[in-house]
Protein backbone atom coordinates (compact mmCIF):
# COMPACT_ATOMS: atom_id res chain seq x y z
CA UNK A 1 0.00 0.00 0.00
CA UNK A 2 1.33 3.09 -0.81
CA UNK A 3 0.15 7.27 -2.30
CA UNK A 4 2.42 7.86 -4.94
CA UNK A 5 2.22 11.72 -5.77
CA UNK A 6 4.76 13.66 -7.94
CA UNK A 7 7.02 16.05 -5.50
CA UNK A 8 5.48 19.17 -7.43
CA UNK A 9 1.98 18.03 -6.13
CA UNK A 10 2.94 17.95 -2.99
CA UNK A 11 4.36 21.08 -3.13
CA UNK A 12 1.53 22.39 -4.23
CA UNK A 13 -0.44 21.14 -1.23
CA UNK A 14 2.00 22.40 1.15
CA UNK A 15 2.28 26.06 -0.39
CA UNK A 16 -1.60 26.07 0.45
CA UNK A 17 -1.54 24.71 3.98
CA UNK A 18 1.32 27.52 4.36
CA UNK A 19 -1.55 30.16 2.67
CA UNK A 20 -4.23 29.04 4.75
CA UNK A 21 -2.07 29.29 8.16
CA UNK A 22 -3.01 29.42 10.87
CA UNK A 23 -6.54 28.33 9.51
CA UNK A 24 -6.40 24.84 8.01
CA UNK A 25 -6.39 24.69 4.99
CA UNK A 26 -7.93 21.46 2.80
CA UNK A 27 -8.92 20.08 -0.81
CA UNK A 28 -8.93 16.89 -2.66
CA UNK A 29 -6.75 14.65 -4.22
CA UNK A 30 -7.81 12.87 -7.46
CA UNK A 31 -6.18 9.90 -9.22
CA UNK A 32 -6.34 6.20 -9.69
CA UNK A 33 -6.63 3.16 -8.19
CA UNK A 34 -4.67 0.22 -8.81
CA UNK A 35 -5.43 -2.27 -5.66
CA UNK A 36 -3.75 -0.76 -3.12
CA UNK A 37 -1.87 1.73 -4.78
CA UNK A 38 -3.09 4.97 -5.57
CA UNK A 39 -1.70 7.80 -7.64
CA UNK A 40 -2.47 11.24 -7.31
CA UNK A 41 -2.48 12.80 -10.50
CA UNK A 42 -4.25 16.04 -9.41
CA UNK A 43 -5.70 18.20 -6.65
CA UNK A 44 -8.53 20.55 -6.16
CA UNK A 45 -7.70 23.38 -3.26
CA UNK A 46 -11.63 23.62 -1.53
CA UNK A 47 -12.43 26.62 0.56
CA UNK A 48 -12.66 25.65 3.71
CA UNK A 49 -16.65 25.93 4.59
CA UNK A 50 -16.18 26.16 8.57
CA UNK A 51 -17.21 29.19 10.40
CA UNK A 52 -14.54 31.78 11.04
CA UNK A 53 -13.85 30.74 14.40
CA UNK A 54 -13.81 27.00 13.88
CA UNK A 55 -11.45 27.15 10.73
CA UNK A 56 -8.09 26.89 12.97
CA UNK A 57 -8.95 23.35 14.03
CA UNK A 58 -11.25 22.50 11.95
CA UNK A 59 -12.15 21.86 7.96
CA UNK A 60 -15.28 21.21 5.85
CA UNK A 61 -15.64 20.20 2.46
CA UNK A 62 -19.81 20.19 1.44
CA UNK A 63 -21.55 18.35 -0.12
CA UNK A 64 -22.06 20.34 -2.77
CA UNK A 65 -18.12 20.74 -3.47
CA UNK A 66 -17.97 16.96 -3.29
CA UNK A 67 -20.11 16.42 -5.58
CA UNK A 68 -18.94 19.02 -8.34
CA UNK A 69 -15.38 17.55 -7.37
CA UNK A 70 -16.19 13.74 -8.22
CA UNK A 71 -18.20 15.21 -11.64
CA UNK A 72 -15.07 17.26 -12.37
CA UNK A 73 -12.73 13.98 -11.41
CA UNK A 74 -14.95 11.98 -13.85
CA UNK A 75 -14.37 14.08 -16.61
CA UNK A 76 -10.89 13.96 -16.27
CA UNK A 77 -11.22 10.54 -16.29
CA UNK A 78 -10.15 10.20 -12.68
CA UNK A 79 -11.30 9.27 -9.11
CA UNK A 80 -11.41 11.11 -5.70
CA UNK A 81 -9.29 9.17 -4.07
CA UNK A 82 -8.76 11.29 -0.64
CA UNK A 83 -8.45 14.21 1.25
CA UNK A 84 -5.43 16.56 2.11
CA UNK A 85 -5.50 18.87 4.90
CA UNK A 86 -3.38 20.98 6.98
CA UNK A 87 -2.58 20.81 10.78
CA UNK A 88 -1.39 24.49 11.98
CA UNK A 89 1.07 23.75 14.72
CA UNK A 90 0.30 20.26 15.22
CA UNK A 91 1.76 16.91 14.10
CA UNK A 92 0.91 15.34 10.75
CA UNK A 93 -1.70 12.72 12.58
CA UNK A 94 -4.99 12.10 12.84
CA UNK A 95 -6.94 13.28 15.62
CA UNK A 96 -9.80 11.65 16.72
CA UNK A 97 -11.99 13.88 15.12
CA UNK A 98 -10.59 13.18 11.97
CA UNK A 99 -11.07 9.45 12.69
CA UNK A 100 -15.00 9.78 14.01
CA UNK A 101 -15.66 11.75 10.49
CA UNK A 102 -12.99 9.48 8.12
CA UNK A 103 -14.28 7.66 5.22
CA UNK A 104 -12.73 4.33 4.78
CA UNK A 105 -10.94 3.63 1.50
CA UNK A 106 -9.84 7.40 1.23
CA UNK A 107 -6.12 8.40 1.32
CA UNK A 108 -6.13 11.38 4.15
CA UNK A 109 -3.10 13.13 3.40
CA UNK A 110 -2.02 15.59 6.44
CA UNK A 111 0.36 17.99 6.15
CA UNK A 112 1.45 20.01 9.51
CA UNK A 113 2.14 23.58 9.39
CA UNK A 114 4.55 24.91 11.82
CA UNK A 115 4.95 28.40 12.24
CA UNK A 116 3.63 29.09 9.23
CA UNK A 117 6.37 26.74 6.82
CA UNK A 118 5.16 23.11 5.92
CA UNK A 119 7.18 20.82 7.74
CA UNK A 120 5.98 17.50 5.71
CA UNK A 121 3.00 15.18 5.03
CA UNK A 122 2.21 11.66 6.30
CA UNK A 123 -0.78 9.68 4.49
CA UNK A 124 -3.37 7.73 6.66
CA UNK A 125 -6.26 5.16 5.65
CA UNK A 126 -8.78 4.18 8.06
CA UNK A 127 -9.29 0.52 9.12
CA UNK A 128 -12.60 -0.98 7.73
CA UNK A 129 -13.60 -1.65 11.61
CA UNK A 130 -13.19 2.66 11.87
CA UNK A 131 -10.70 2.17 15.03
CA UNK A 132 -7.29 3.12 13.51
CA UNK A 133 -5.92 4.82 11.18
CA UNK A 134 -2.59 2.72 9.41
CA UNK A 135 -0.08 5.10 7.69
CA UNK A 136 0.42 4.75 4.00
CA UNK A 137 3.78 5.31 2.91
CA UNK A 138 4.24 7.98 0.41
CA UNK A 139 5.99 7.70 -2.62
CA UNK A 140 7.23 10.89 -4.36
CA UNK A 141 10.29 9.34 -6.74
CA UNK A 142 8.06 9.20 -9.84
CA UNK A 143 8.63 12.57 -11.69
CA UNK B 1 -37.07 1.78 -10.55
CA UNK B 2 -35.28 4.66 -8.18
CA UNK B 3 -31.93 4.72 -7.97
CA UNK B 4 -29.26 4.99 -5.24
CA UNK B 5 -25.80 6.33 -6.07
CA UNK B 6 -22.70 5.15 -4.33
CA UNK B 7 -20.01 7.22 -3.97
CA UNK B 8 -16.30 6.79 -4.62
CA UNK B 9 -14.72 5.32 -1.22
CA UNK B 10 -17.90 3.05 -0.28
CA UNK B 11 -17.80 1.06 -3.78
CA UNK B 12 -15.31 -1.04 -1.82
CA UNK B 13 -17.75 -1.94 0.47
CA UNK B 14 -20.56 -3.01 -2.14
CA UNK B 15 -18.90 -4.41 -4.58
CA UNK B 16 -17.68 -2.07 -6.79
CA UNK B 17 -21.29 -0.74 -7.87
CA UNK B 18 -21.83 2.60 -8.28
CA UNK B 19 -25.50 2.52 -8.64
CA UNK B 20 -27.83 0.09 -7.51
CA UNK B 21 -31.55 0.07 -8.35
CA UNK B 22 -33.97 -0.08 -5.11
CA UNK B 23 -37.37 -1.14 -4.95
CA UNK B 24 -38.68 0.82 -1.46
CA UNK B 25 -41.18 3.45 -1.70
CA UNK B 26 -39.06 6.04 0.50
CA UNK B 27 -35.49 6.92 1.78
CA UNK B 28 -35.35 4.62 4.47
CA UNK B 29 -36.46 1.43 2.60
CA UNK B 30 -33.86 2.26 0.08
CA UNK B 31 -31.22 2.52 2.57
CA UNK B 32 -32.22 -0.93 4.42
CA UNK B 33 -32.36 -2.71 0.60
CA UNK B 34 -28.93 -0.87 0.30
CA UNK B 35 -27.20 -2.76 3.99
CA UNK B 36 -29.36 -5.96 3.43
CA UNK B 37 -27.27 -6.15 0.08
CA UNK B 38 -24.04 -5.44 1.55
CA UNK B 39 -23.50 -5.70 5.16
CA UNK B 40 -19.94 -3.86 5.30
CA UNK B 41 -21.69 -0.83 3.90
CA UNK B 42 -23.33 -0.30 7.63
CA UNK B 43 -21.35 0.88 10.06
CA UNK B 44 -19.58 3.38 7.74
CA UNK B 45 -23.41 4.76 6.92
CA UNK B 46 -24.67 4.49 10.40
CA UNK B 47 -23.67 4.65 14.29
CA UNK B 48 -23.57 1.99 16.64
CA UNK B 49 -27.22 3.82 17.74
CA UNK B 50 -28.46 3.35 14.05
CA UNK B 51 -28.25 6.88 13.23
CA UNK B 52 -26.59 8.17 9.80
CA UNK B 53 -23.29 9.63 10.54
CA UNK B 54 -22.56 13.29 10.70
CA UNK B 55 -20.66 13.51 7.19
CA UNK B 56 -23.78 11.13 5.27
CA UNK B 57 -26.06 13.24 3.07
CA UNK B 58 -28.84 12.02 0.77
CA UNK B 59 -29.61 13.98 -1.68
CA UNK B 60 -33.22 13.25 -4.00
CA UNK B 61 -32.09 14.70 -7.21
CA UNK B 62 -30.77 17.72 -6.38
CA UNK B 63 -32.19 18.52 -3.02
CA UNK B 64 -30.82 17.51 0.39
CA UNK B 65 -33.69 15.18 2.26
CA UNK B 66 -32.84 17.15 5.17
CA UNK B 67 -35.28 19.83 3.52
CA UNK B 68 -38.09 17.18 2.61
CA UNK B 69 -39.19 14.53 5.15
CA UNK B 70 -35.78 13.30 6.23
CA UNK B 71 -35.36 9.65 5.79
CA UNK B 72 -39.41 9.19 5.54
CA UNK B 73 -39.06 11.20 2.14
CA UNK B 74 -41.02 9.23 -0.28
CA UNK B 75 -39.23 7.99 -3.47
CA UNK B 76 -41.10 7.92 -6.90
CA UNK B 77 -39.81 5.53 -9.96
CA UNK B 78 -37.75 8.19 -11.85
CA UNK B 79 -35.82 9.44 -8.53
CA UNK B 80 -32.19 9.26 -8.24
CA UNK B 81 -31.34 9.47 -4.20
CA UNK B 82 -27.56 10.29 -3.95
CA UNK B 83 -25.30 9.87 -1.22
CA UNK B 84 -22.65 12.46 -0.96
CA UNK B 85 -19.87 12.82 1.69
CA UNK B 86 -19.17 15.79 3.57
CA UNK B 87 -15.91 15.79 4.76
CA UNK B 88 -14.40 17.25 7.77
CA UNK B 89 -11.45 16.40 9.73
CA UNK B 90 -9.05 18.67 11.92
CA UNK B 91 -7.29 18.59 15.20
CA UNK B 92 -9.65 17.74 18.08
Amino acid sequence: MALQITAALLDEIHAHGESAYPEEGAGLLLGRAHGAHRQVQATIILSNAREDAARRNRYLITPQDMLAAEQHAARLGLDVIGVFHSHPDHPNQPSDFDRDWALPWFSYLITSVAQGRAAGSRSWRLSDDRQVFTEEPLDTSHP
Amino acid sequence: MPTLRIPTPLRPYAAGANEIEVHGSSVAQALDELTAAFPALQPHLFTEDGELRAFVNLFLNDEDIRHLQGVDTLINADDRLMIIPSIAGGLA
